[in-house]
């Protein structure tokens, strides 16, 4: 591999911007200035490593790559780093958001600027961190650190309801944790070792099986969000300051879908398809409950939220299907997402540093002024909608074709979420864009200013990019998921035969 | 130059794309807002703003209820522009697909070009790919001709208009998305073109995006169509499950292998065939706007007429048509799902027919007459005539574009007034309109030796010929609706030419229309007339295969256009026997005696209430669908995540942990610090408990 620990680079660049953020004295505009350059240029140059990783990386092969192991803990548990074709996608769209998020801010944060890059930047390496770690206790310590950063952001830079969201965010994630660290002592008893690798070979007993994928199913489910724990996400949303928002739908969520991928599926896989039913029933409730409630909305980032909610209900469906499309599709859809949401919540950044309200009802008409705003709101409406063409269709499109092979009710209840999430993403678009510009408050709104050309021109380049070429993405991960795909189905064919066998002695 | 054909549209729609949002950001300035900027009265951008915008409150005083065009600005930079890249490379695509036509109808040399790979995932192969086929090849001709006309039109009636640039932009991005459509190799490349073209109505329908009716019709257009297309996509997936691949070539060859399967489906056994056909067709509904999922076709037509005429008349609306054409193979091999596809088709004929009566909007009228049009080409799908549907595609894509674009230019003469009941004696004032309008009226009605005469009376005879019952009552209703056709085309044209004017005002100021929109129009009824005689012989007659080749599948028990050769003479007349019919009547109710509609509506009052109110299939929908799901969703919303999941968890918690919190620690001092702060000693409790765990072990 690489002679030098790029992984590790990747990871840990962000604190090198921290420690230099640090350094700056003053609180005057200078100091502001500085903090929010820093930041960016931090960002910019981890996405510039980043990418070596992606030309580095080797797509044919299943195994982890750029690993680096490093005695750590007394050799209990190890600073363990690497990626595969499911955890490099994630990796590269949170290096790749996190410019966006820096820019995004660059006006709206106008207090403890310093502090709120600080912020942004450890988060950035925590889920890094997340992502590429291969060892359970460090991946665990990646995993809940990163809601520290959260909590401060959303805490400190939110709006008037952020106590009520970070306790209720707090309160939900609180729960899940307590539980996978004791499923993490429980498989460490068993194994012997907290390497993620090995873990994945081992072959846990039925009933660790089952305990331990409920553990960790607890944590995941509420990152993701599922229902009905899902409720801290609109709420979460509606506080957060816009790149908060931004990183939560895009890449914090994600956390919940990699867990199922790294941990649920491979090392659970008897488990995983005892609770296949459960998760199904709940990611079809999502996907109807969640898209009738967004139909209902009166707040933008509320209905984004519960579109999100119903988006990853897609995904936890198609990864629960244990096909190659369903799989492969869950995590496009994951990335798509990541890119999609994101941009809506920049969206609505837009008009609410402008305007200072997320009310449906305080917009409408602003085609008129907002020409160019409308035309990327409109393309990332449309890969909301997952029309095809937009990467949103890709995702949805493999989820579903997965699902409907596993199980024909699941796909066809969840394929009715196509048709709501045409009604209210439209309707928010109307509503919000089209119809007269009647509201004196919006004459004199403004259409987008350079800077914030920057942050959407290029994300709707990507959304058109990977709806038409979505190849980069599904290659990325094909051998990973056809691998892992191929360990479920052996691990359950094993077990099919073990329960049959003593049926076949007793007939004879 | 198949790609050129296809992809010359989209360098179109780009550019003129381009062109808009370039003009648009010139017009409108962006930037953001600083602090201390908000107090605008004193913002020197005002003044410009408002007079280089138009402005919102003068546009509103001066509006007409009947007003089409709201905004009357100045035209956006670049219009001419636009105008003439997007027509003149629609025109050469025109000629393109003409010399397709000959090349691949003709010459047979039929051609796939692929393109690069979509998607691959697993053991799903998806190509971007160009089939072109003698299917593809009509296709491509009525959609690049209709196309290259209306967008000619278009720079006429759209000249008062301030974002031309805009409306010339989406007409080519849909002719673009159709092409794609057309063209496509797999089932989801066709869902691409399918959707695409959905998008291009969607954002055509709301293209005066101020008009309230305008945005709900647009939004009704997508989401009516997306339930279409819920059936469609369980389609292609129950396909994926059968055949494991989505390629025509593929299916087409495994479909045989499929017959007397069976998928589950709820508990349901269902013939895999005839469920994965009939989830296919649901699609082609919703497109087609058959029968339960017409509804948004009539309410399409608040867009600007050019795109009633594309999109709602010849092109997009076929698309459904096109599709069973396109999968005949499969449809050829489930009886089931033909007798299904004959039925809608035979209901939307005569019901459409029926609320055509009665409408007294003239483009609703057309747009009512598409619908049943479009039934009858399912009634020939449906008995497995499949060259005859697509016949009557070809013939009708003439003449009903011709209706819409005629109509056009009577609202344009008429100062934008659509109800025909205001017109009345324009054949003096426009006389050119006129003749055109009625060569459309006789093709539509099937005048003989007219292109619909043709097209229309061999869907006929093969409704007759088909020994099915389901085909029995498919062929009642379309002669039927025949009649009905006749009689709702004469009124509209006696109304809105004959007779006396109703509206002085607007009878006095009308006007023949430019040369623009009359070389479309002279077009069109050439096409009107021609379409058929010519044609026939490649399309209902002996010439069907050698033209078709493999592109139409007739399986072997499939001797329609065979037996429609041998109807009866009676039958053969009938048709015609019934326009004529229709036209006497019309002729007796709105020339001679004018009294008697009026006499004959307040007689059957009831009857006429439903007609008028197309049989209240809106209401029904508001009633089960729409209110249900608003009320499901509030009450979800707050009383499932409100009540119950906030309720009884993190509220109920929190609201304790709060209390207690706040006597600990001031809000402000940074309780969440003291959150960070336990998530770190947990981390560290965690890190220690290992070390030693480790040690011991």
């Amino acid at each position: 591999m690489a002679s030098w620990p790029i992984l590790s680079i990747t990871t840990f660049l962000p604190l090198a911007g921290v420690a230099f953020i640090l350094m700056l004295r003053g609180e005057g505009e200078a100091a502001k200035r500085n903090a929010r350059w820093a930041a960016l240029w931090t960002t910019l140059v981890t996405f510039a490593v980043s990418l070596v990783l992606v030309q580095r990386f080797d797509p044919s092969s299943p195994e982890f790559q750029f690993v680096e192991k490093a005695r750590w803990l007394s050799g209990t548990s190890n600073y363990h780093m690497g990626v595969d074709g499911i955890s490099l996608p994630f990796v590269i769209l949170t290096t790749a958001l996190m410019p966006f998020c820096i820019a995004a801010s660059w006006r709206a944060i106008d207090t403890r600027v310093k502090e709120y890059m600080i912020a942004f930047l450890v988060l950035e390496t925590l889920m890094i961190g997340t992502f590429s770690a291969l060892d359970l206790v460090l991946f665990y310590l990646f995993f809940e650190g990163g809601l520290i950063p959260m909590f401060l952001i959303i805490g400190v830079w939110g709006g008037p309801r952020r106590v009520y969201a970070s306790f209720k965010f707090f309160l939900y994630t609180l729960l899940g944790s307590v539980l996978m660290l004791l499923a993490i002592m429980a498989m460490y008893w068993n194994g012997g070792t907290t390497e993620i690798p090995a873990l994945m070979r081992h072959g846990f007993p039925h009933t660790l099986q089952t305990w331990a994928w409920l553990a960790f199913f607890a944590s995941f489910a509420v990152k993701m969000p599922m229902w009905p724990v899902h409720t801290w996400l609109p709420d979460a949303h509606v506080e957060a300051p816009t790149a908060g928002s931004v990183i939560l739908a895009a890449i914090l969520l994600k956390m919940g879908g990699y867990g199922f991928l790294r941990f649920s599926l491979p090392m659970f896989p008897l488990a995983s398809a005892d609770f296949a039913p459960l998760v199904f029933a709940l990611s079809v409730i999502a996907i109807i409950y969640t898209s009738l409630v967004a139909l209902m909305q009166e707040d933008v980032k509320k209905l984004i939220a519960y579109s999100s909610v119903a988006h990853m209900g897609f995904v936890t469906m198609g990864i629960f299907a244990v096909t190659a499309q369903g799989v492969g599709g869950g995590i496009f859809q994951m990335v798509s997402h990541g890119i999609v949401s994101g941009a809506l919540f920049l969206c609505v950044g837009v008009v609410y540093d402008r305007m200072h309200t997320r009310e449906i009802a305080a917009y409408g008409g602003l085609v008129e002024r907002m020409p160019l705003y409308a035309c990327a709101f409109l393309v990332f409406t449309l890969a909301n909608v997952g029309l095809p063409g937009t990467s949103g269709f890709v995702g949805e499109f493999l989820t579903l074709l997965g699902t409907f092979k596993v199980n024909i009710p699941v796909a066809t209840l969840a394929t009715l979420g196509v048709i709501l999430s045409a009604a209210y993403a439209l309707w928010l678009y109307r509503k919000v864009i089209f119809g007269r510009l009647e509201k004196p408050s919006l004459q004199h709104i403004r259409d987008l200013g350079i800077r914030e050309m920057a942050i959407l021109v290029p994300l709707v380049a990507l959304t058109i990019l990977f709806g038409v070429y979505p190849k980069p993405i599904l290659d990325m991960s094909s051998a990973s998921v056809n691998a892992l795909v191929a360990n479920y189905e052996r691990a359950i064919a094993v077990k099919r035969a073990d329960l049959s066998l003593p049926a076949v002695r007793t007939q004879q | 130059m198949y790609q050129a054909i296809v992809f010359l549209p989209l360098i179109g729609a780009i550019i003129a794309g381009a062109i808009s949002l370039w003009g648009a950001a010139r017009r409108y300035p962006g930037g953001e807002t600083r602090h201390g900027a908000e107090d605008h009265a004193s913002h020197p951008v005002d003044e410009s703003h408002t007079h280089g915008a138009p402005s919102v409150n003068a546009s509103s005083v001066i509006h007409h209820a009947h007003d089409e065009h709201q905004e009357h600005g100045p035209a956006a930079e670049g219009s001419r522009a636009a105008e003439v890249v997007t027509t003149g490379l629609l025109f050469v695509a025109m000629v393109l697909s003409w010399f397709a036509f000959y090349s691949v109808g003709i010459a047979h040399h039929p051609e796939r070009v692929s393109l690069f790979t979509w998607i691959l995932s697993g053991d799903l192969k998806v190509d971007w790919a160009l089939r072109i086929d003698t299917l593809t090849a009509v296709m491509l001709v009525v959609v690049t001709t209709v196309s290259a006309l209306v967008h000619l039109y278009s720079i006429g009636y759209m000249h008062e208009d301030p974002y031309r640039p805009r409306f010339f932009a989406y007409l080519s991005l849909f002719t673009f998305a159709m092409l794609a459509l057309v063209t496509s190799d797999n089932l989801a490349q066709l869902f691409f073109g399918w959707e695409g073209v959905g998008l291009a109505s969607y954002l055509l329908i709301g293209f005066w995006y101020h008009k309230p009716e305008a945005n709900a019709a647009a939004i009704k257009a997508f989401v009516v169509n997306r339930v279409g297309d819920f059936g469609f996509a369980l389609g292609i997936f129950a396909v994926f499950m059968m055949l494991n691949s989505i390629d025509f070539d593929i299916i087409f060859a495994g479909a045989p292998g499929l017959t007397g399967k069976t998928i589950d489906f709820f508990g349901l056994k269902a013939d895999a065939l005839t469920l994965i056909c009939v989830f296919l067709f649901m699609g082609a509904m919703g497109k087609s706007a058959q029968f339960l999922l017409h509804t948004w076709l009539p309410d399409a037509m608040e867009g600007p007429t050019p795109v009633s005429a594309l999109i709602h008349a010849a092109t997009m609306v076929t698309a459904g048509v096109f599709m069973v054409a396109r999968l005949s193979p499969l449809f050829e091999l489930s009886p089931g799902a033909l007798t299904f596809v004959t039925f809608i088709g035979g209901t939307t004929a005569f019901f459409a027919a029926t609320v055509g009566l009665v409408q007294n909007d003239i483009k609703r009228i057309v747009a009512y007459s598409t619908c049943s049009q479009l039934g009858y080409m399912f009634v020939a799908m449906g008995t497995g005539a499949y060259s005859v549907g697509m016949f009557h595609l070809f013939t009708h894509a003439f003449f009903k574009a011709l209706l819409f674009l005629g109509s056009g230019s009577v609202i344009m003469a008429m100062h934008h007034e659509q109800d025909i009941r205001a017109m009345g004696g324009l054949r003096k004032k426009i006389p050119l309109t006129y003749t055109a309008m009625v060569i459309g009226t006789l093709a539509l009605t099937g005048f003989p030796l007219t292109a619909g005469y043709f097209s229309k009376d061999a869907i006929i005879e093969a409704a007759f010929s088909a020994h099915n019952p389901m085909a029995l009552y498919a062929f009642i209703m379309t002669v039927v609706a025949a009649g009905l056709t006749s009689f709702y085309s004469w009124r509209l044209i006696f109304k809105t030419f004959h007779g006396e004017p109703h509206d002085r005002k607007h009878y006095d100021h009308a006007h023949e229309s430019p040369l623009v929109i009359l070389i479309p129009l002279g077009v069109l009824a050439a096409g009107s007339i021609l379409a058929g005689l010519p044609f026939k012989d490649l399309f209902a007659g002996h010439g069907v295969e050698e033209f078709f080749h493999e592109s139409l599948k007739f399986g072997e028990n499939n001797h329609i256009l065979e037996e429609m050769h041998h109807v009866p003479w009676t039958i053969a007349w009938l048709p015609t026997l019934m326009m004529a019919l229709g036209f006497l009547v019309a002729w007796q109710f709105y020339i001679r005696n004018p009294g008697l509609p009026i006499e004959l509506a307040r007689q059957h009052a009831v009857l006429y209430r439903f007609l008028l109110n197309k049989w209240y299939f809106d209401e029904i929908y508001d009633v089960i669908f729409v209110r249900p799901a608003k009320w499901l969703g509030r009450a979800l919303w707050k009383g499932g995540d409100g009540w119950l999941i906030d309720g009884f968890g993190p509220d109920g918690v929190s609201s304790r942990v709060l209390d207690v919190t706040r006597n600990v620690v001031r809000l402000q001092t940074g309780y969440l610090y003291h959150y960070a702060f336990a998530m770190l000693i947990g981390a560290a409790a965690f890190i220690t408990w290992f070390m030693f765990a480790g040690g011991v072990r």
